[in-house]
């Protein structure tokens, strides 16, 4: 016969079993269609700092080496990251009320970990790169990291991640090929596809 | 109090399916390659315990193909819920028996 601590050894494995098999299914399609607007809102901001009134594909006034040029673009960026993050958390916590599902379970501790490494590693690489002046890299890695990182938090949700993610990391490379389009691709990349993404997502899972 | 003993359920005393078991009711269905990652065991020893249960009628198999790989995906039965819900019970039972 069993002792009792086998017992409890069996009822632990079945907690960690069914909290390590869940998914983090609470992630809302309209959170990706609306990061896309903002990206994409934020880019068109870009565009009236850099190059208004030529066409964003042409010659630009303003070079990015220019402090103040600089910290406007960074202080963009980080309103589009801000309103994202807040607008996907508060979704998902919608999300999981609806579901009947806890905002923090295991699956979504390891979804963040998996986003947070290669994303964290980006981020430090980029600003450190930036700090010597190399400004051309900004774009393509940001797209890279971030695809990397989804392909690899893909695992703890929604398999559809995956695809983002390799999109992510071909259109980050095409930007690497050509320089001074960066904001294009970053609109692309950012905007436009988490936006299709987002409403895939949104009349697969959502409706 | 009633015997916690009748709850226990033969086939899940063994702890590897008592494991595929929880998977298989926490989720709405499983296909065999994750489960076997989260099981962390061998591809013959993990087809023999899902036989078992497939053979007990706790889970039911469906078998398809995706990117024309064989795909096998597992559901629990409702048989196969209610004894795992009843195994639970009587573990807890047993449990706080012997604590007092």
């Amino acid at each position: 016969m069993k002792e009792t601590s086998d017992y409890e050894k069996d009822l632990f494995s079945i907690r960690t079993m069914m909290e390590r098999s869940v998914k983090f299914l609470s992630l809302s399609g309209l959170s990706g269609i609306l990061a896309g607007t903002y990206a994409l809102l934020g880019s068109m901001v870009v565009y009236f700092i850099l190059y208004f009134p030529n066409s964003p594909f042409g010659f630009r006034f303003h070079y990015i080496d220019e402090k103040s040029t600089l910290l406007r673009l960074i202080l963009v960026a980080l309103f589009v990251l801000i309103f994202s993050l807040s607008t996907g958390y508060l979704l998902s916590v919608r999300k999981a009320k609806k579901l009947s599902m806890p905002i923090w379970n295991f699956a979504s501790k390891q979804l963040l970990a998996d986003l947070f490494i290669p994303l964290a590693s980006g981020g430090l690489l980029i600003i450190i790169l930036l700090a010597q002046g190399y400004y051309g890299i900004v774009a393509p890695s940001c797209l890279v990291f971030y695809g990397l990182a989804l392909i690899h938090g893909s695992r703890s949700t929604y398999e559809e991640v995956r695809y983002l993610g390799l999109i992510e990391i071909g259109l980050g490379l095409a930007c690497a090929i050509f320089p001074g389009f960066g904001l294009i691709f970053w609109a692309l990349g950012f905007g436009v596809m988490h936006m299709v993404y987002g409403s895939i997502m949104y009349f697969r899972y959502d409706r | 109090m009633r015997n916690p003993f009748e709850n226990l359920d033969k086939v899940l005393e063994h702890s590897v399916r008592l494991q595929i078991m929880s998977v298989l009711v926490a989720n709405d269905s499983y296909d065999f390659n994750s489960l076997k990652e989260i099981m962390g065991i061998t591809d013959g020893n993990m087809a023999s315990h899902m036989k078992a249960l497939e053979r007990e009628k706790y889970i039911s198999v469906i078998k398809s193909f995706k990117d024309r790989k064989p795909n096998t995906k597992y559901k629990a039965t409702e048989r196969g819920r209610s004894i795992f819900k009843k195994h639970l019970d009587g573990l807890e039972q047993l449990i706080r028996q012997q604590k007092k």
